[in-house]
C-alpha cells in the first residue's frame, strides 16, 4: 500500500525524499562518493598521458578545437608484458592458498564455537576479535620477530624439521630461513585475515538446526557422513562469504608482502606501489588497479548472484 | 529372527535415566512390545517420554537398565548402527536435498547399488504418494506433503522398529484428523513395530493399539485404548484421559457382588465387589457421557444427585452441562444431540436430577 500523499514529516519536502529513500540514500551517496568517483578518476588516468610531473588532461580545448586523446597502450603493455601477468597470477594463487589456509584452520574453529556452550561463546567470539586491538601493522611486524633466526616460531618449526616440509614444497628457497619466504607471506595473510573467515562460518554454524545432524545419524551416516553430507552442504553460504572475505582483500594486498614476502613473492600491489612512487607513471599505475578491480568484481558478482539465489530459496 | 524368552519384540527393561540436578527423567522404566505393535508414549511435556524414546535411538544413554530390540541388546550402539528409524518432532527433513535425495540419504549410507536405491526410494515415494514431488525441496511442499516425506525417509531402509515423535503435532486439526488414518494404514502395510510418543490423547487413542500413560518419569499404566479410558487405574490417568467426575468417598457396604461408597452429595452404588475394606477411603469416578439427566426423581436410592445446571457449553454433536451439587461440587454431564429439535433441554439454573447406572463408575483406591 503505497501512498502519494505525505503522511509524516514537513509537507514542504518532495514526496520522494521520505524516511525509506533517506536510509537507502545513505549508503548509494557514500558509495558513489567514495568508491565510483575515485573510481572514474582512476579510469580516466590509466586512458591518460603522463606529462613531466602532472597526469594530462583526456581532452584539451585549444583554438576552438576539443581534443580527445585516449591512451589505450596502458593496457596492451599491461597484456603483453610478463611481469604483470606473473604478478596478477601470484597475486591470486596467494589469495587463493592463504583463502584455503583460512577455511582449514577457521572451519574447526568456528564449528568447535558454535558448538560449544552457549554460555562461553561470547568470550570465544571476544578471542577471535581480540586481536583487532592491536594495529594491524604492530600485528605483522611481530611475525618478523616470530619467524627470524632465533623467534620461537623459527627455532620450532627447525626443531621440528618442517622447514625440510615446506623447502621441499617450495614455500621457502632452502632450509634454516623462514622469513622473506613465501611461506612467511602466507603465514601473516592467513594470521590477519582468519577473523574474517571465522565469522561468517560461526554466525553460520550457530544456527544449524542440529536435529538434521541427529536425523542423518539416525539413517545410518556416521560422524563423518554426517559433516560432509550435511553440514558443510548446509554452511556453504557460510563458507562462501568467509572466502569472498579473505580472497578480496588478499589479492590486492600491499603491507604484509612487503613486510612479510621476500624478493619472491612477486604480488600486483606492490608492482602498483612501484608504478605510482618509483616510475612515478601514474596512468601505469592506474591501469594496473583498474584491471586488479575486475579481476575482483568478477567473483564479487557470482557471489552477490548466489546470495541472491539462496535467498529466494528461502521459504 | 531369534525373541526373547517372554516373546517380547522390543524390551525396556527397569531403565533410568538421570540428567542429574534433582529430577529423573525416566524412572525405572520396563515395558514389553510385541512385534507388529503401534506403542503410544502419552503424557504431558517433561514426563520423560521424549527422553525414553531418545534412549531407543540412541540419542541419549540409559544411567542404568538394559533395552533389547529382538534379541539384541542395543547398548552401546550408535545411532547410526541401530536397526531402527526415527520420524522428527516437525520432521528434520534435509533441507538442502531434494525429496528424492531426502529418501535416498538413509539407504545410499548403507552403500546399496544405485538402481536399489532407486528403486526402493520410487516405492516408498509411490507408497506415500508423492511420485511426482521428488524433484522439490522439502521447503516447497505443505505441511501435510512434509509429513509424508518424513515417513518415506524413515520407513526406506525396512527399519525393524520405526519411532514416531509428535509425528502429527506440526499439522492443523482437520488435517491431523485425515492423516491419523493414513498413517496407520501406512503402518500396519509396511508391518513394522512403532513406537510412538504424543501429547494429544485424541492421537494416541485413534493410531495407538496400546497406550502407556507417562507422568513423572514413571509408567502409570499401560494397555489398550477402551482399557485406559474405561478401566483406569489410578486417579491421576483417570483424570488426564478424557474428561471425568471425581467424587471422594468411603466404602460403607463391602459385599463380594457390589459395594456401597458414601460421597458428600450422594451414595455410590457399584455392581461388582473390589478390593478393599469397610470404611476405607476411595474416589468414584464417573465419564460425563455415562450420566442421564431428569425433571423427576428416579425411584433408585442410589446412584442419582441432584444439582442446578449452572454451565451450559453446545459443541454441535453433543451439550456438556456442568451441575453444581448440594456441596458445591461440580459434576459435568454430556448429552447427544441426537434429535434436531427437542424441548426437553435443561436451561442454566433449572434444577435436574442426574443417575448413572450401577456399572458407570470406576472405584479408585490409588
Amino acid at each position: 500500500m503505497q501512498s502519494n500523499t505525505r503522511t509524516h514529516g514537513p509537507t514542504w519536502l518532495p514526496t520522494w525524499l521520505n524516511g525509506r529513500t533517506a536510509v537507502i540514500g545513505v549508503p548509494y551517496l557514500w558509495l558513489i562518493v567514495f568508491f565510483l568517483t575515485p573510481f572514474l578518476i582512476v579510469l580516466k588516468y590509466s586512458f591518460s598521458e603522463m606529462g613531466a610531473v602532472m597526469v594530462q588532461d583526456v581532452s584539451t580545448v585549444a583554438d576552438g578545437v576539443v581534443k580527445l586523446s585516449i591512451k589505450y597502450s596502458n593496457y596492451l603493455f599491461v597484456l603483453q608484458d610478463d611481469l604483470y601477468f606473473r604478478a596478477y597470477t601470484s597475486s591470486l594463487k596467494y589469495a587463493a592458498v592463504t583463502t584455503f589456509m583460512c577455511l582449514a584452520i577457521g572451519y574447526p574453529f568456528a564449528y568447535f564455537m558454535a558448538r560449544s556452550k552457549q554460555s562461553i561463546q561470547p568470550a570465544l567470539l571476544m578471542l577471535v576479535m581480540l586481536p583487532f586491538w592491536t594495529s594491524f601493522l604492530l600485528r605483522v611486524y611481530a611475525w618478523k620477530g616470530l619467524l627470524e633466526e632465533g623467534g620461537w616460531v623459527f627455532r620450532a618449526l627447525t626443531y621440528l624439521n618442517i622447514d625440510h616440509v615446506l623447502y621441499a614444497i617450495g614455500w621457502i628457497s632452502a632450509t634454516g630461513k623462514l622469513m622473506n619466504t613465501p611461506f612467511s607471506l602466507v603465514i601473516g595473510m592467513t594470521y590477519t585475515y582468519l577473523p574474517f573467515m571465522i565469522l561468517p562460518l560461526y554466525a553460520n554454524l550457530a544456527k544449524m538446526d542440529l536435529r538434521l545432524l541427529e536425523a542423518a545419524a539416525d539413517l545410518g551416516a556416521t560422524p563423518w557422513e554426517t559433516f560432509w553430507k550435511v553440514t558443510v552442504p548446509l554452511s556453504k553460504a557460510g563458507i562462501i562469504a568467509g572466502s569472498m572475505l579473505v580472497f578480496i582483500p588478499c589479492v590486492g594486498e600491499f603491507v604484509t608482502p612487503e613486510l612479510l614476502g621476500g624478493p619472491q613473492t612477486l604480488m600486483i600491489g606492490r608492482v602498483l606501489w612501484d608504478e605510482l612512487f618509483s616510475n612515478n607513471d601514474w596512468p601505469m599505475a592506474s591501469t594496473v588497479a583498474v584491471i586488479l578491480v575486475l579481476l575482483i568484481v568478477v567473483p564479487l558478482a557470482i557471489f552477490s548472484k548466489y546470495q541472491a539465489e539462496s535467498q529466494e530459496r528461502r521459504p | 529372527m531369534q525373541a526373547d524368552s517372554s516373546g517380547a519384540f522390543l524390551r525396556i527393561d527397569d531403565v533410568v535415566k538421570d540428567f542429574g540436578g534433582g529430577a529423573v527423567a525416566v524412572n525405572h522404566v520396563s515395558v514389553d512390545i510385541a512385534k507388529g505393535e503401534i506403542f503410544a508414549l502419552l503424557g504431558s511435556s517433561g514426563c520423560g517420554k521424549t527422553t525414553l524414546l531418545r534412549m531407543l535411538a540412541g540419542f541419549e544413554t540409559p544411567t542404568s537398565g538394559r533395552i533389547i530390540l529382538n534379541g539384541q541388546d542395543l547398548a552401546g550402539l550408535p545411532p547410526y548402527a541401530r536397526p531402527l528409524n526415527m520420524m522428527f518432532q516437525s520432521y528434520a527433513l534435509f533441507p538442502h536435498l531434494t525429496v528424492w535425495d531426502n529418501v535416498a540419504f538413509g539407504l545410499r549410507r548403507d552403500g546399496l547399488p544405485s538402481g536399489e536405491v532407486a528403486q526402493r526410494v520410487d516405492a516408498m515415494l509411490k507408497l506415500v504418494q508423492l511420485t511426482k514431488f521428488g524433484k522439490r525441496k522439502p521447503h516447497q511442499l505443505s505441511g501435510g506433503q512434509q509429513q509424508r516425506v518424513a515417513l518415506a525417509r524413515s520407513l526406506a531402509k525396512k527399519p525393524q522398529l520405526l519411532l514416531l515423535d509428535e509425528p502429527l503435532g506440526a499439522l492443523d486439526k482437520k488435517l491431523r484428523e485425515e492423516t491419523q488414518i493414513e498413517l496407520v494404514n501406512i503402518i500396519e502395510e509396511v508391518g513394522v513395530t512403532c513406537v510412538m510418543v504424543t501429547h494429544d490423547q485424541e492421537e494416541a487413542m485413534t493410531m495407538a493399539t496400546r497406550i502407556a500413560i507417562m507422568s513423572e518419569g514413571k509408567i502409570l499404566q499401560v494397555g489398550a485404548p477402551q482399557v485406559i479410558y474405561e478401566s483406569p487405574a489410578t486417579r491421576f490417568v483417570a483424570d488426564f484421559i478424557g474428561n471425568v467426575n471425581l467424587m471422594d468417598g468411603k466404602v460403607s457396604v463391602d459385599e463380594p457382588d457390589h459395594v456401597v461408597i458414601d460421597c458428600a452429595d450422594c451414595s455410590h452404588y457399584v455392581g461388582h465387589g473390589i478390593t478393599g475394606t469397610l470404611g476405607m477411603p476411595v474416589a468414584v469416578a464417573i465419564r460425563p457421557e455415562k450420566i442421564e439427566l431428569s425433571r423427576d426423581k428416579p425411584v433408585d436410592a442410589h446412584n442419582c444427585v441432584q444439582g442446578t445446571v449452572k454451565e451450559l457449553s453446545y459443541f454441535g454433536s453433543y451439550t456438556v452441562y456442568r451441575l453444581v451439587l448440594a456441596s458445591g461440587a461440580k459434576l459435568s454431564v454430556t448429552k447427544n444431540n441426537a434429535d434436531r429439535h427437542r424441548d426437553c433441554d435443561f436451561t442454566w439454573d433449572e434444577k435436574a436430577w442426574a443417575h448413572w447406572s450401577p456399572s458407570a463408575q470406576v472405584v479408585l483406591t490409588q
